[in-house]
């Protein structure tokens, strides 16, 4: 019988497999610690670290802010996903940084970073992030270390091929994983119809040199395969981008066997200086598409959200000279250029070998049209004609590649659980190290830039299984930090991180510290519903709406008493924090509300709404720690049945319809009395 | 309560000052322990974008360098530099200048911390007490223990145990400072 046959061979290969597995055992973790390791990571306390390590969240949606070497976790940046912790999207100022096309997404799996970069250097300005699951590409502010603009990609469908950077921060690229029927087309259509219907796309984001901000410049279409991941050309291969590809099988079903049919995929070059030629001279065609951008005005502390209705897109028919493949074996993941720009390192996920495709090779290939036929048209470059030459015997399932300021690179092996350097000269292995267990992404300091700082490496580790404490079915993911300083690499640090980290960059602390922001100034702040003193503290009726515009300072909300709210109304909390001191947020939360807390920065304010759902009395507290009497920073509020005659009255220190009074008349209080 | 807070505050804020030069020479990380805790509290933090706390805007003031010098004497510039929220008073040097002859030398002698410590917290309310919140007849519990009460007249002048006049309100970033014209001398206990 066929099963039973199957099962037998099965059998026997796994017990191979095992023998194989404890005969080659890697050395334990315990021996390749080396004796300094603490010393070398310990940052005393009050001490800063040397780097920020801007780590993605994975599927928390989130990016995690670490400091090297510590590993000790300094924040965690909410971008596209609610967050409890501080009202991200919970809040009505934030709500709106989470609309997309299909209206509020409250989550997406962040992958992966990328730093902005001014002549291919780290220039602390931003940090990209890209959406995997509902396309979106996000911006962070690294003044205030928030995100300040979300943008959603057309045509696209998961952005993982995203949000890879130029070197003067000229465009984030965005390139779909999946094919899909393109968004003006009618996509009701049979999935087994793949090879006709289902077409492939790359955007190139501009980001507006000065402002950061984002547009869609334009789209190119392509075949129906999968884009993976992607590296801009640097220097002398400025103008070009990277893109890798898998599924040039154009299967719809069981990838897992069907995308890794043929021996290569390819890597896709994109001549993007062409594109805007041919942009100029009006080759774009502009597509109907519908999609959110999303923008923070920090002087209003509010976001916007604009659906747009239109993107520009090239067809390679109709641009030659724009798109070129090269094959790359076995489905490619990691698409990483060096720091001179001279060669393209592929990482086919099954691959036995690394190669390195030379950019002067391709062009010299372009030029004297040395194509292997072509793929839909596009003209595909003799793998003999690009290689410069591969990286042999590495290790199994190599991923990722990031660079030193040596002249060395590390690629992460997944499959080998280890990270491999090895030198760019002459593309030999000089040097292995374990990892615990499984690393996915690898990041260097300064690792695919132009201007690699060295020094650390870390391996994001995808299985963690005894390196903890056990905390059930479910552990942490992990990073280890590697001193990469000398020929050797050793381990130094072992951390658990938050979320499932992929991608992660990092750069020295100094590019980032002192412009970080400390307060919003009140003054400046242009929020139409602040309350920019105690004295602006109101309560307002507009029909079922009732709007509190509250201040909030150590150790009292004004106004911290109101009455006169109805069944039946919807309760809307302005609460803007006056103080101007740093590291003081107040906090607001209501009994019973079907929404999480806000925080409020120093000079913000935000808005938290509330829909009572039964009458009585409802506490209102700050929900964090601000002053020795925080715990006597609350209040109440008086919810009636509807049609009662209660009238709106607030106050504090001053009981707003009457009674005793506390005070000797309130600073800010309504005069109303009954 | 809040008395014994700001006391925990200020007893750790003073240890701090005291073992900031042991902690200060070893800077060898290898050998760092826990017993080398980084020398300053807040008011070391360099901050120029917020606004002043009280100590801030009392050292700003060229009407209260005796005032802030008893404060740093007494070991006090960490604890108001903290998250309060304070209400100080804060006398002038005129007003110090009207205490007897060497009061003030007396008091700022290393001996005499503790007593130099008692009136200063005298001085300081936990919490953020505007005049306008301020009633006639109100006492306020003082950090040092000891009450003071407030006396304020139809046209809304406040005097303070009948002694002191707060001629002038300064907010700070932490609390509020009131200026006033007569040190406040604790009742003896």
């Amino acid at each position: 019988m066929y099963l039973p046959n199957k099962l037998l061979t099965t059998l026997a290969l796994a017990a191979t497999a095992t023998a194989g597995l404890f005969s080659c055992k890697p050395k334990g973790a315990e021996s390749a610690v080396s004796g300094d390791a603490a010393a070398k990571v310990y940052v005393a306390p009050g001490k800063y670290d040397e780097f920020y390590n801007f780590v993605s969240g994975g599927f928390n949606g989130q990016m995690s802010v670490y400091g090297v070497p510590s590993g000790r976790l300094l924040k965690i940046i909410p971008v596209f996903s609610q967050f409890p912790e501080n009202g991200w999207g919970f809040s009505e100022e934030t709500k709106p940084m989470l609309n997309t096309s299909h209206g509020m997404v409250p989550w997406d799996d962040l992958h992966h970073i990328a730093l902005s970069e001014t002549n291919g250097e780290h220039d602390g300005r931003w940090v990209f992030a890209n959406g995997n699951n509902t396309p979106r590409i996000a911006r962070v502010d690294l003044k205030s270390f928030r995100t300040a603009e979300i943008i959603e990609i057309p045509n696209s469908a998961g952005n993982h091929s995203s949000p890879f950077i130029t070197e003067n921060s000229e465009y984030v690229v965005a390139g779909t994983r999946f094919s899909v029927p393109l968004d003006d087309q009618n996509g009701d259509v049979s999935i087994s119809s793949y090879k006709d219907n289902f077409k492939g796309t790359v955007s190139f984001i501009k980001v507006d040199p000065t402002s950061g901000n984002m547009n869609i410049a334009f789209q190119i279409r392509t075949p129906g395969v999968n884009f993976d991941l992607a590296r801009a050309g640097k220097k002398v291969s400025h103008g070009w981008m990277f893109f890798s590809c898998y599924n040039s099988e154009k299967a719809n079903t069981l990838l897992e066997v069907n995308a890794s049919a043929k021996d290569k995929d390819f890597i896709m070059a994109v001549n993007w200086k062409k594109a805007e030629e041919y942009l100029a001279q009006g080759k774009g065609k502009k597509e109907a598409v519908k999609y959110a951008h999303n923008l923070y005005d920090e002087t209003k502390h509010q976001a916007t959200s604009t659906i747009m209705n239109e993107v520009t897109v090239l067809d390679p028919k109709d641009c030659p000279e724009l798109l070129y493949f090269i094959p790359c074996p076995k489905s490619p993941h990691g698409c990483d250029t060096d720091p001179s720009g001279q060669f393209i390192v592929g990482s086919g996920k099954l691959a036995a070998t690394i190669p390195v495709f030379s950019f002067a090779k391709i062009q010299k290939a372009i030029a004297d049209k040395a194509f292997d036929g072509n793929y839909d048209g596009i003209p595909v470059i003799k793998y003999e004609a690009a290689l410069q030459g591969e990286v042999q015997k590495p290790g199994l399932g190599p991923l990722h590649t990031e660079f030193d300021n040596n002249g060395n690179a590390y690629t992460s092996m997944f499959v080998s659980s280890e990270i491999v350097k090895w030198s760019l000269k002459d593309l030999k292995v000089l040097d292995r190290a374990p990892t615990y267990y499984s690393v996915g992404h690898l990041s260097v300091m300064g690792g695919p830039t132009g201007k690699p700082y060295g020094k650390y490496l870390i391996a994001y580790n995808k299985i963690t299984k005894d390196r903890y404490l056990p905390t059930g079915p479910e552990l942490a993911q992990s990073a280890q930090l590697y001193d990469i300083s000398g020929d050797k690499m050793k381990m130094i640090l072992d951390f658990p991180t938050v979320g499932e980290p992929h991608y992660a960059e990092a750069l020295p602390a100094e590019k980032i510290s002192k412009q970080s922001t400390k307060i919003y100034k009140i003054e400046n702040n242009a929020n139409p519903y602040a309350a920019k003193g105690e004295g602006q503290a109101k309560v307002e009726r507009k029909g079922n709406e009732v709007h509190v515009y509250m201040t909030s300072i150590r150790s009292h909300f004004t106004p911290d008493n109101i009455e006169g709210v109805k069944m039946g109304d919807v309760v809307y909390f302005h609460v803007t924090n006056l103080e101007q001191d740093w590291d003081v947020p107040h906090g607001f939360a209501v009994k019973g509300s079907n929404n999480a807390e806000i925080l409020i920065m120093p000079g913000e304010t935000q808005t938290y709404k509330w829909t009572p759902d039964r009458t009585g009395i409802f506490p209102i507290y700050c929900t964090d720690f601000c002053s020795a009497l925080h715990q006597e920073m609350q209040g109440y509020v008086r919810v009636s049945p509807a049609g009662s005659s209660v009238a709106l009255a607030w106050g504090t220190n001053k009981n707003p319809l009457g009674g005793q009074p506390q005070g000797s008349g309130g600073a800010s209080t309504n005069p109303i009395k009954h | 309560m809040k008395k014994l807070f700001i006391f925990g505050i200020t007893a750790m804020a003073t240890t701090a000052i005291l073992s900031c030069n042991d902690a200060a020479t070893d800077t060898k990380v290898a050998s760092a322990t826990s017993e080398n805790m980084p020398a300053a509290g807040q008011s070391a933090v360099q901050d120029d974008e917020s606004a002043k706390d009280v100590v801030k805007v009392a050292a700003g003031s060229k009407d209260h360098t005796t005032l802030v010098a008893a404060v740093k004497q007494a070991g006090l510039v960490d604890a108001l530099s903290n998250a309060g929220p304070f209400t100080v008073f804060a006398p002038t040097n005129e007003a110090f200048d009207k205490l007897p002859k060497g009061t003030v030398e007396d008091l700022m002698k290393p001996g005499n911390k503790e007593k130099l410590q008692d009136i200063l917290q005298y001085h300081v309310f936990v919490g953020n007490l505007s005049t306008t919140l301020m009633q006639d007849g109100q006492t306020l519990n003082e950090v040092n223990g000891g009450n003071i009460t407030i006396s304020k007249s139809a046209d809304g002048k406040i005097r303070i145990n009948n002694a002191a006049n707060i001629i002038a309100t300064i907010p700070a970033s932490n609390g509020v400072i009131h200026v006033i014209d007569a040190v406040l001398l604790p009742p003896s206990k």
